[in-house]
């Protein structure tokens, strides 16, 4: 099997220390650090996702598949910056004001990371003006909220409300997701785009991107 | 008041009670706050809230616990007031139902992963519920349930701090599923086949499932169930899939949706019927109504 492929399926099986020893090996072949990111591990998440939104796999599988990306990408990162490789692009995400559930916007994350894309992740109960303050100071076209609860989920209408006060929400598209909402639901908050699974905002990440 | 099974063995369907976080919104908790919290700055809300649901014809009465253990605390800086709330919370609800319903100490996710997918460890988990645990039973809890759970991993935990802090107290324990193209499966990947079997090998004496499905599916879970357990099963459906109104938001199904869907929930084999996000006490009186109407107890329970 050819190095490459090597990883992308050790990724697959969530074996971190192999993605890690291939990676390392990819590295001494000298394979260039973009083949390795584009052909190795993003291809093996690419698999895990599709199989996701499939449901032939669920959480736990994407969440090992996560882990050996990162021990992949912790090899790669130095060379990567070194040949000026620069990510897709850049999304800001958090869970909105008042909720502290991060499992949903994590998946998120994990899958745009696989996917390529910088994410630069707020954490859980992020303000409006947090969200959008590190969006422009960041240069991110995107902001993906996420929302478990009923009562957090209007939070999401102060963000695209403050993006639209502020004249950005031409130049800043929002991305919403979580357990209560609806495409109908989203559309009421103001978002321009409703998830209704972590593979889907990838999709629609990379329509906005493109 | 007598146990649980006493209780199943004079009538086959029980009445729970309906939604607590929705409820505690409406009645002044506010966003981003500790709603267990409350049951020491508010204690009368959750007595008000039991006894409305007491009313309403609820046999068994859930603490304001949900997020009550140490790891789920923590987020708040509460982690060191374990005891102390879920023990307050047992006062409230003991005050406004004891007696007359059962009190079923609530034990929901700690909102955090085992490793490997996730940080914490399998025993700091364990302790964790054998505090939260440990002090609902303490303060006089009459059953544990263990709720919306999705890792049967942690489940499983949360049911073995049960059975060593509370050895005398029936154990529910109660997981969320997804429909996907092979069954009902949760988002931690575990189909309901594999949850009833784990979670009675763990000591459940009462499976079931709670929250993330309206009504209908719900019926389907469980008849799934049914195929795989005798144990008696618990059911308690979201009242649909949440719709924002200007800036209200309004749950779909009604009491009366919920009240014609009763009969085939009995039929299905539920033994325990409440209700989780969006129902209130009117769902719950709509529940009773149809319960003792499908038992041909029109009646029976002087609600």
């Amino acid at each position: 099997m050819e190095l490459l492929d090597r990883i992308s399926a050790a990724l697959q099986q969530g074996n971190d220390a192999a993605v890690l020893q291939y990676t390392g090996n990819a590295i001494e072949a000298g394979i260039p650090a973009s083949d390795i990111l584009n052909r190795g591990l993003i291809a093996g998440m690419d698999v895990i996702g599709l199989k996701f939104k499939n449901q032939e796999i669920f959480l736990p599988d994407v969440l090992l598949a996560a882990r050996a990306m990162n021990a992949g990408m912790g090899e790669l990162k130095p060379l990567l910056m070194k040949a000026g490789v620069k990510a897709k692009g850049k999304v800001v995400l958090g869970t909105v004001a008042g909720d502290l559930h991060d499992i949903g916007k994590n998946l998120v994350g994990i899958m745009l990371k696989g996917a390529g894309y910088e994410v630069i992740d707020l954490g859980t109960d992020v303000p409006a003006e947090r969200f959008i303050d590190t969006a422009v100071t960041e240069d991110a076209p995107v902001i993906g909220m996420s929302a478990l609860l009923t009562t957090t989920m209007p939070s999401m209408r102060d963000v695209t409300a403050l993006l639209a006060g502020r004249g950005l929400n031409t130049r800043i598209k929002t991305v919403v997701g979580g357990a209560p909402l609806s495409a109908r639901t989203a559309a009421e908050l103001g978002a321009d785009y409703y998830a209704g699974d972590a593979a889907t905002a990838v999709d629609i990440v990379n329509t906005i991107l493109s | 008041m007598s146990s649980i099974h006493a209780l199943l063995a004079e009538r086959p369907v029980l009445v729970g009670d309906g939604a607590m976080g929705s409820m505690l919104m409406k009645r002044g908790l506010q966003k981003g706050s500790c709603p267990e919290l409350m049951n020491r700055t508010h204690p009368e809300v959750l007595e008000r809230i039991a006894a409305e649901y007491l009313a309403a014809g609820a046999d068994i009465i859930e603490t304001n616990t949900f997020g009550g253990s140490p790891l789920k605390l923590a987020g708040y800086g509460l982690d060191s007031e374990t005891e102390q709330l879920n023990g307050e919370a047992v006062v409230c609800a003991r005050r406004a139902g004891g007696g007359r319903a059962l009190i079923a100490g609530s034990c929901g996710p700690t909102g955090h992963m085992l490793i490997p997918y996730g940080t914490v460890e399998p025993e700091t988990m364990l302790h964790g519920f054998r505090r939260q645990i440990g002090a609902l039973a303490e303060a006089g809890a009459d059953l544990i349930c263990i709720e919306t759970m999705t890792d049967i991993k942690e489940a499983c935990l949360a049911l073995q701090a049960a059975a060593e802090t509370a050895p005398g107290l029936p154990r529910i324990a109660t997981m969320t599923f997804d429909k996907t193209a092979s069954g009902y499966v949760t988002i931690m990947g575990v189909p309901v086949a594999r949850a009833a079997e784990r979670l009675t090998a763990s000591g459940a004496d009462v499976l079931g499932s709670n929250c993330g499905n309206g009504i209908d599916a719900m019926i389907e879970i469980a008849t799934a169930f049914r195929e795989h357990t005798s144990l008696p099963l618990l059911i308690q459906a979201n009242a649909g899939k949440p719709e924002l109104r200007g800036t209200e938001v309004v749950y779909p199904e009604s009491p009366d949706y919920f009240a014609q869907r009763v009969p085939q929930l009995i039929a299905a084999g539920a033994s325990i019927i409440g209700g989780c996000c969006g129902t209130t006490p009117e769902h719950i009186t709509a529940i009773r109504a149809a319960v003792d109407r499908a038992l041909g107890r029109k009646g029976a329970h002087p609600a």
